[in-house]
């Protein structure tokens, strides 16, 4: 039983595994859903998927292996066809709108063709032109903009139940690869976590009292040590300006997020690429520089580089001396771009630009290159691979 | 036994089988969602609904799961040998007992919320599966194992602070509580606030809804402000008509302090306001 929909769920990436599975058959039997499609959904749902971002996946997963299931309780709905065509009757048309329908070839060619196109058509369907669906240009189907369509499953109270709970895919939100919110960002900064004890002791450490008043016969002496803290340090350097600025809101959540979680957190900016200098301040970015030797020299190996970048330009200001389109550079971005990862052995490169674009983009594969294939998406999930090959 | 709501809590249809099917097959369920849309509230109206006793475990980020079980008091063991106490040479007189403990043991069977379990360290969860699991502990100091008599309903909840270990995920449950939407949220007031105008409520969520809406906000009101907003409104008499004043010096609601709680979103909302009222002006 369901044996499909826990396969396709693993091959869709749901981590599903077998006590979950063996969890719903006991449910099944148990006869929680109560032979109820809906419930069945709800039920599978609530066993199988343990985390709201793998929800959408679900409702996609269950959508597909269960094409077709319609509620037995229901005989209105259970025949779609036939109450579409039944929906005919509520057609209201002008003698205007009889004419055009005359130039389609009149009633019967249109409901020939309806019942062809039903026979051919499978899937739900939404926009284009000839299939039956919603918000189309083809003559049948809801909501569409040809005079002479036919009205299929407008009326929505009636239908409600046609549509169905998993076909609304209401937890598209959750999906992992959607752009993140500060909360979440900094939940997956978490991940880079260095705990150690260092400054004055004001703490009382039990254990070690105890311990050494325990030696001391019994004469209470009181040790302390240092607060826990994150020791952790990041250097941020931030692409700004040109193409970024489509970009500022994520940036700047991303950018908030990281103040407050690391203590050590230093940051930068540069435009484009790496170059031999970067700034601090971008309303004196032309007067006040820091040469990126500099950087190199006063953050040592064990600080985190966080480059934060898309990475889209022209090919030209990464590998030849000159390219920049701010100024003359005497050696060419991936001399500086190489300098700065061989220093720092621990770097990543946070990308917002949706994943599903970057090989289009010459200079970002170019740039993942240099990078090691370090480039991550700036999403939840890729925010959380970046800070795993961190903390590697 | 089955839980389909109370009378001063709305449960959608998802929710309900989630319920049930923790109930059926007595298994933990996990529960997450927005803060303030009623996690914690729903194990206080399981049991209420059941008439079962509520254990509450609430967790915070000292918390260690053996706490949960037992905790061994050696100082007020040491003080008693000290005084020569007759029940110092019974160490179960210095075993107190932890929630679990009380919920395993209880005559009938309880609802056992853990609240907020993403609070404590990041091995709690997995300290715990084994005693969730087969619900039974061992007390090492008086080598007996404890199993629960009657398995408890164990409702846990979560804000999504950390991840969940895999292992903890598989063994429960889960059901995440959306927002509700406007049906939905009519019921809950009626339930909350059964004599409150009607008028008042259509006007309040319209406002409720178009602040949820505003793009930016650091914390979008849920329902728990809601409901804290309209108590507000209603004891300060205030009418509809108040609130659907669009007078441009009264940029936003009264009493908005219930529904907006950060300085920085009370600014972006009455920029955007003053923004929006002035295109309604030209």
């Amino acid at each position: 039983m369901f044996f499909n929909l826990f396969f396709e769920l693993k091959a869709a990436k749901v981590p599903v595994s077998l006590k979950e599975y063996l969890t719903l058959l006991e449910a099944m039997s148990l006869n929680v859903a109560e032979y109820n499609v809906e419930n069945f959904y709800y039920l599978s749902r609530s066993c199988l998927v343990k985390d709201e971002r793998n929800l959408d996946k679900f409702d996609r997963v269950f959508g597909s292996v269960f094409k077709g299931l319609e509620p037995p309780d229901n005989p209105d709905t259970a025949e779609i066809p036939e109450e579409w065509l039944r929906k005919l009757t509520e057609l209201h048309l002008s003698d205007e709108e009889k004419a055009k329908i005359e130039a389609l070839g009149g009633w019967e060619k249109i409901m020939e063709e309806l019942k062809k196109r039903l026979e051919e058509q499978e899937k739900r369907h939404q926009g284009g032109s000839k299939w039956i669906g919603t918000g189309g240009t083809s003559p049948f189907g809801a909501h569409g903009y040809n005079p002479e369509g036919v009205r299929i499953g407008q009326e929505k109270s009636r239908h409600r139940r046609a549509v169905k709970v998993w076909d609304k895919r209401e937890y598209r939100n959750f999906d992992d690869s959607v752009v993140l919110g500060t909360r979440n960002i900094k939940v997956a900064l978490r991940r880079l976590r260095q705990f150690a004890r260092q400054g004055a002791p004001d703490e009382l450490d039990m254990d070690g009292t105890i311990k050494s008043t325990a030696k001391n016969g019994g004469w209470i002496d009181i040790r302390m040590r240092p607060e826990r803290r994150n020791t952790v340090k990041v250097l941020l350097l931030l692409d700004v300006g040109g193409s970024m600025d489509d970009h500022i809101r994520t940036l700047e959540e991303l950018f908030s997020a990281t103040r407050t979680e690391f203590k050590h957190l230093e940051y930068y900016y540069f435009h484009n690429c790496m170059y031999e200098k970067v700034w601090k301040d971008n309303r004196r970015r032309h007067t006040e520089h820091i040469p990126t030797s500099q950087l190199i020299n006063t953050y040592g190996p064990d600080w985190k580089l966080i480059f934060v970048g898309d990475a889209t330009m022209s090919p030209y200001e990464i590998v030849y001396p000159g390219g920049s389109v701010e100024h003359w550079n005497e050696e060419a971005g991936q001399v500086w771009m190489q300098r700065m990862l061989d220093h720092f052995k621990h770097a990543c490169w946070l990308n917002p630009v949706p994943e599903r674009h970057w090989e289009y983009t010459p200079s970002l594969q170019m740039l993942q290159q240099v990078m090691g294939h370090r480039m991550f998406g700036l999403t939840l999930d890729g925010l959380d691979k970046g800070m795993r090959s961190l903390s590697r | 036994m089955k839980f389909t709501g109370t009378d001063s809590y709305i449960a959608t249809d998802d929710l309900m089988i989630a319920v049930n099917a923790a109930i059926t097959l007595q298994r933990p369920l996990l529960i997450k969602g927005e803060p303030g849309t009623g996690k914690t509230v729903l194990a206080h109206e399981v049991a209420r609904a059941l008439e079962r006793p509520l254990i509450e475990w609430h967790v915070k980020s000292t918390t260690k799961a053996a706490q949960g079980l037992y905790e061994y008091d050696a100082v007020s063991r040491l003080r008693d040998s000290q005084l020569g106490e007759e029940k110092v040479k019974d160490i179960s007189n210095y075993i107190v007992r932890g929630k679990l403990w009380d919920a395993f043991t209880a005559d009938l069977s309880p609802v056992l919320l853990i609240d907020e379990v993403d609070k404590a360290d990041i091995e709690f969860p997995n300290d715990l599966l084994l005693e969730l699991d087969r619900m039974q502990f061992y007390v090492y100091e008086t080598q007996e194992t404890i199993t629960a008599v009657n398995r408890p309903i164990v409702m846990i909840t979560s804000n999504n602070e950390k991840e969940l270990p895999d292992a903890f995920l598989r063994r429960c449950f889960f059901h995440y509580i959306r927002f509700p939407e406007r049906d939905t949220m009519q019921e809950i007031i009626d339930v909350h606030y059964p004599d409150i105008q009607k008028n008042l409520v259509r006007e309040a969520l319209n406002i409720f809804y178009e602040v949820r809406d505003v793009p930016g906000l650091k914390k979008k009101p849920s329902t728990s402000e809601l409901l804290d907003w309209l108590k507000l409104l209603m004891s300060d008499d205030i009418s509809p008509e108040v609130l659907r004043n669009k007078d441009p010096k009264k940029l936003i609601p009264p009493l908005h302090g219930a529904l907006l709680k950060n300085e920085q979103d009370v600014h972006l909302f009455e920029r955007l306001a003053f923004l929006a009222r002035r295109e309604q002006g030209n």
